[in-house]
């Protein structure tokens, strides 16, 4: 600890007066891309940014490392809640090449502006626990067929319905948009049922929107960004998602007030009873079951895939993955230590604490795991199948386009069309 | 320790992060000059019609909110003023809503503010006041002018209490009506407490940030101000951008509160020049020709 301050405060310093010089140079950094990641050296303590564990679980896998390593101790460095601060701090430490942070615990969709921008290091394949985790987890922290990070947790989206209800009309979760369209149609007929909407899931301008409509666009066969990368938004696909959402608002199967939806007012609308279905992550089932009179639901929900166009959707993929800052010191300290935390015995341990989906596959079958957590087998099957959400360097930039053409299109200030071919113009500009 | 922020944001602004990708998919950036580019982009180029909107929302919630507050903290100081049951008590929860953090504040309107949420409830509507247009803007609006008029209100009450009493007793004896003494004692003597409680409170609505952020949200049309939008280009890593948004809203800032204290402050001489006439000793003798004076003054 005590040896990194003079450290960065000459990084800082000399960085001062580069501005104040107005020196603004900064050449390329050397590319050794696709080559054999360098060996990570050097042993000693190291730190772990992440965000807040409420759980407690990840704060016990880093006592037992701690525990079994007195010379190569951990220390947590605890970062806000919110995500983009989250983003933005360990984006600082990376600008100013600071050794503060070791190992950083990324979302999913932040690793790819991090690898390209050379502030995580690629990791030896060989040396990682990659066997038996979730294929699309593992290809969510690669960027330009090289390992940058390593699963952590992982998260997808589940259909949640009224079983009751659905029953008491004698049909089933919907596997298509068409089918949940009819079985609403269905429920909605009973007197039990008055006063109800259909669907919800996140449209408020967020990245839940995001999240939304990638979803709703890999449903109908499209995506957001082809094979090589490149945009497609402007496809008939990814209108006939856009138009899902768009005449779902129109027709009231959405209800108007899903606009200011994110997890958390959807959330409480389903436990309300106001809702047949909603899109949402697996972490609203616990308080959706909630026995303390809290939800009116308990007992009375299913979860399924999300639906799709002509069958099955297609969900985006969530979570967390772990990183070593390329500006750190005793890098190979680190790799240990995220070998150790990602390790199975480790992610099955935490599940005691925490409700986080493992990232092994094997743990989503574990019979005693399964009946503490039984939205897993649906989870395991939601994630198998995900896609990742735009593979973006600009990530942020791209989200706030696809947040403010989609938001356009379900207010009614746009088109479908029209957002769909400035949302393509945009998304161009920002990807070369 | 001020200045050198300064300088350096206006040394940033000057610059622009250029980044592209290699043939490998790695990203090759370097900080280019650009002089006073991100300006043009800001007052003609791509970002203008944003920068417009985003100047216009900040004024028109400055002169509305500051407006509102400015009556309702007057009317609230005239009542704490008053010698009533009760008005400690008053007074302590006046100061409620300004002492809470505006974040905090910002999620608690949200929250009665939801779709869901009791504004609606009460009011038997369906309004969306947390997704876009007017409502939204109302909502912001209600909200500020919650958390803020009671700082205009204790500032105004601190004026109100210099007041000696004997001027009252004098305009009543001279059958001065209760809206002749506001008019004619009460808001020329508190001017000058008033006047600075408004120009701290130009100042904050100027830069307001957590309320639209917090209660509707980030990148909302309607509600976008420009210290929201300095902080997303800082956000997307655009740190010249967002260093010029933040010297045009510091230019805004200035010029603004230059012509509030240059309107002021022709006012403050004014009162202050009749003020060493009418010293303390001649009004002991005759009190009454000093609110006279002042009302023509203020008439004129």
């Amino acid at each position: 600890m005590r040896q990194r301050r003079p450290n960065r405060f000459a990084t800082l310093s000399a960085l001062a007066i580069g501005v104040l010089t107005m020196t603004a140079c900064g050449g390329p950094s050397d590319s050794t891309a696709a080559s054999a990641p360098e060996e990570l050296s050097g042993r000693g303590p190291i730190t772990y940014v992440s965000s807040p564990d409420s759980s407690g679980a990840a704060q016990e896998t880093i006592e037992a490392w701690n525990a079994a390593h007195p010379e190569e101790p951990v220390e947590w460095i605890e970062l806000p809640l919110d995500a983009d601060q989250q983003r933005q701090q360990m984006i600082q430490n990376a600008q100013i090449e600071s050794d503060a942070y070791t190992v950083l615990n990324l979302d999913v969709v932040w690793t790819s502006e991090f690898a390209a921008n050379r502030w995580v290091e690629p990791l030896p394949v060989e040396e990682l626990p990659l066997d038996g985790m979730i294929d699309a987890t593992v290809e969510a922290a690669t960027y330009a067929d090289q390992q940058f990070a390593v699963p952590y947790y992982t998260d997808g989206a589940l259909l949640y319905g009224r079983s009751d209800l659905l029953e008491a009309a004698g049909v089933q979760m919907p596997t298509t948009w068409e089918a949940m369209e009819q079985a609403c149609a269905a429920v909605l007929e009973l007197p039990e049922a008055e006063g109800m909407s259909c669907y919800a899931g996140q449209f408020d301008k967020n990245e839940g929107l995001t999240v939304n409509f990638s979803e709703a666009a890999a449903s109908a066969g499209g995506a957001l960004y082809d094979a090589d990368g490149q945009p497609s938004v402007d496809t008939p696909e990814t209108l006939d998602a856009l138009n899902f959402l768009v005449d779902g608002f129109e027709s009231g199967m959405i209800p108007q007030e899903a606009v200011t939806f994110q997890e958390e007012q959807g959330r409480q609308a389903f436990q309300d009873g106001d809702l047949v279905f909603l899109r949402n992550w697996p972490y609203i089932y616990n308080p959706l079951s909630a026995q303390d009179g809290s939800s009116q639901v308990a007992g009375k929900f299913t979860v399924a895939p999300i639906p799709g166009q002509d069958g099955p959707g297609v969900s985006t993929l969530g979570g967390r993955n772990l990183a070593i800052s390329s500006s750190a010191e005793n890098k190979a300290t680190a790799l240990d230590f995220i070998t150790f935390f990602v390790s199975q015995e480790q992610e099955r341990a935490r599940l005691e604490l925490s409700s986080r989906a493992p990232v092994y596959s094997a743990l989503f079958e574990d019979q005693e795991i399964v009946s503490a957590l039984p939205y897993l087998p649906t989870l395991l099957q939601s994630v198998e199948s995900a896609q990742p959400r735009p593979k973006a360097v600009q990530y942020g930039a791209a989200t706030a386009a696809i947040q403010d053409a989609v938001y356009a299109a379900i207010t009614g200030k746009q088109t479908p069309e029209e957002s769909l071919a400035g949302l393509q113009i945009q998304l161009e500009e920002l990807a070369n | 320790m001020i200045f050198y922020p300064l300088l350096s944001a206006v040394g940033q602004s000057l610059y622009s992060a250029e980044s592209r990708l290699d043939e490998n998919g790695f990203v090759v950036d370097r900080e280019v000059f650009v002089g006073l580019e991100n300006y043009a982009e800001i007052f003609v180029g791509a970002q203008s019609e944003r920068f417009y909107n985003a100047l216009a929302n900040t004024t028109f919630f400055t002169v509305v909110s500051v407006a509102l507050e400015t009556v309702i903290g007057v009317a609230f100081a005239l009542m704490m003023n008053r010698a009533f049951r009760g008005r400690a008590f008053l007074r302590a929860a006046v100061l409620v809503p300004w002492a809470i953090p505006t974040a905090v504040s910002g999620l608690l309107w949200r929250w009665m503010f939801q779709a869901d949420g009791i504004v609606n409830a009460l009011s038997g509507s369906q309004v969306l006041w947390t997704a876009e247009g007017m409502a939204a803007q109302a909502a912001v609006i209600i909200a500020e002018v919650w958390k803020t008029s009671p700082f205009i209100g204790l500032l105004v009450l601190a004026g109100l209490q210099i007041i000696p009493e004997e001027v009252y007793e004098a305009a009543k004896l001279d059958g001065a009506s209760a809206w002749k003494q506001f008019w004619a004692i009460t808001l020329p003597l508190v001017k000058p407490a008033l006047m600075v409680a408004v120009l701290f409170r130009l100042l904050d609505a100027l830069r307001m940030f957590d309320l639209p952020f917090v209660l509707v949200g980030p990148r909302k049309e309607s509600v976008e101000t420009l210290s929201i939008l300095a902080w997303d280009s800082a956000n997307q890593l655009q740190y010249g951008a967002a260093s010029a948004f933040s010297i045009v809203l510091l230019l805004y800032v200035s010029v603004i509160v230059y012509m509030f204290v240059r309107l002021l402050g022709a006012d403050i001489f004014q009162s202050d020049a009749t003020r060493p006439q009418s010293s303390r000793r001649r009004r002991a003798v005759s009190p009454a020709p000093r609110p006279a004076a002042h009302h023509q003054e203020e008439t004129r």
